[in-house]
């Protein structure tokens, strides 16, 4: 083996030992403002690598506007998208502010976030709370209902599931989804065991600081009425798993993949901070009752951190219930998603393993060199927008990275490398 | 060492290794044939930049 190959296979067994070894524990719920002093009164973060507003898509432009009311910078949707245009707000990546968000991925400070620490390294990662199916911000929709449940969730659910956490000493997460995958989750567009699990795990401790019976009953029946509750959890805990891998020198390893409905990015630990952008591509996928391909938006969020640790459509084989829903296939295809993810990750993850598949475990720790080499592009398990703002979630589906940010991020790795 | 012609090997039942693309190995099924597929593809599909910079990065 050549010095360079050497090299490199060491510091990918550093970045995988890393993502391994991480401890993520879901901690406490606390005002944005609060866990990231750096985000500002007027800043908007969203989701995927850096847009402005004349480049964003439908979805996340409605969405804007529709935060912008809700923190009270604007009195109504049409002010709030002119003063965006005017550039009254500062749009910065959830991904530079410790941060994650689904789909739109609108975090200001005003909404509560859910925070995971990763005891192993000491890092924190934050994400909003997920707001249900349909018509909900992350998709885009900005009406009455929308923003109502916004305001219940900072005033009374987000400030409850805080004093449940703080009363304990956090819930353990690796061990849930060790259990969830076993359940049928992949935690992308399945979440529905670790839902329960997660249900389980708070309920004793919001009935014993809850003070009001009634709002404790409504918070509840949320929780166990979305079935993906858990996917921002998941997602706070894959970004807080993957920070800690940033920044190894020589490491081939992937170590964030975003979109903000015009571009897909990727970081990579041997080249930093850095974002590789190419155009995003659409999902193919199932959609809802009246809706068509037509409607779609491109793909979108920052969930994608959760096949960056392996799971979602790394991990299809453990949820065959989500290859009918996404429109992947037969069930019993399943597995050949989760078979062709491990030939472009540099190993697995022991702790979490796939029944059907002779308890593999989850493809772990994307090597950019084995993307470019087999053409293999990661697969994501995706929500599908509508590409009006104000309209809500059509459809799920599957979409491939696109593989020209991947050549992108090989030459930069490459001169960094001093190879190139 | 035996020579063999190659109207020997016409002559006698194909088993063949088919490397790459499987249009060839589906026709010699259709036709009877006894045919061992391997999936391959060059690096990086054929490109060659990337592939220059596989080889200098070890894959």
């Amino acid at each position: 083996m050549s010095d360079i190959a050497h090299r490199i296979d060491q510091a990918n067994d550093e970045a995988l030992r890393r993502m391994l070894v991480g401890e993520p524990v879901l901690v406490d719920v606390i005002p944005a403002a609060e866990a990231m002093p750096a985000l500002k009164d007027h800043m908007i973060l969203h989701a995927g690598p850096p847009v402005k507003w004349e480049d964003m898509c439908g979805p996340m432009r409605g969405a804007v506007a529709g935060i912008a009311m809700f923190e009270g910078w604007a009195p109504d949707l049409e002010t709030a998208a002119r003063m965006a245009g005017e550039g009254a707000f500062d749009f910065q990546p959830n991904h530079h502010f410790d941060a994650v968000g689904p789909m739109t991925g609108m975090t200001t400070i005003g909404q509560p976030v859910m925070v995971v620490e990763n005891r192993a390294f000491g890092n924190r990662a934050y994400c909003t709370i997920n707001e249900g199916l349909g018509k909900v911000m992350r998709f885009g929709g900005n009406d009455a209902e929308v923003l109502d449940r916004l305001r219940w969730l900072r005033d009374d659910f987000g400030p409850a599931m805080g004093r449940a956490l703080r009363a304990g000493d956090g819930i353990p997460l690796k061990s849930l989804v060790a259990r969830g995958l076993t359940m049928g989750d992949e935690m992308h567009q399945r979440n529905v065991g670790c839902t329960g699990l997660m249900l389980r795990a708070l309920s004793p401790a919001m009935a014993k600081t809850a003070s009001d019976l009634g709002a404790l009953s409504k918070a509840l029946a949320f929780i166990g009425g979305n079935d993906q509750f858990f996917l921002n959890i998941a997602m706070a805990m894959g970004k807080a798993i993957m920070d800690p891998v940033r920044g190894i020198e020589a490491s081939s390893i992937v170590t964030a993949m975003s979109r903000n409905g015009t571009e897909f990015g990727i970081r990579v630990s041997g080249t930093g901070d850095t974002w590789f952008t190419a155009p995003v591509e659409m999902p193919e996928g199932l959609y809802f009752p009246g809706f068509t391909e037509a409607d779609a938006n491109p793909d979108m969020g920052d969930s994608t951190i959760v096949e960056t640790v392996g799971l979602g459509g790394f991990a299809m084989g453990a949820a065959p219930a989500v290859a009918g829903f996404v429109g992947a296939g037969n069930a019993s295809e399943a597995a050949n998603f989760t078979r062709a993810m491990a030939e472009i990750t540099s190993g697995q993850n022991p702790e979490w393993t796939i029944p059907a598949l002779d308890y593999q475990g989850v493809p772990s720790g994307i090597d950019i060199r084995r993307v470019v080499e087999t053409g293999l592009a990661p697969t994501i398990n995706t929500g599908i927008a509508h590409r009006e703002p104000g309209i809500g979630q059509v459809g799920a589906g599957v979409v491939r990275a696109p593989l020209a940010c991947f050549h992108q991020a090989l030459r930069a790795y490459a001169e960094k490398m001093g190879v190139a | 060492m035996t020579e063999t012609r190659f109207s020997d090997l016409l002559d006698s039942p194909l088993e063949v290794i088919n490397v790459g693309l499987e249009g060839f190995a589906e026709e010699l099924l259709a036709d009877g044939g006894e045919v061992v597929h391997v999936d391959w593809s060059p690096p990086a599909g054929g490109d060659v930049e990337m592939a220059k910079l596989l080889s200098k990065l070890g894959a």
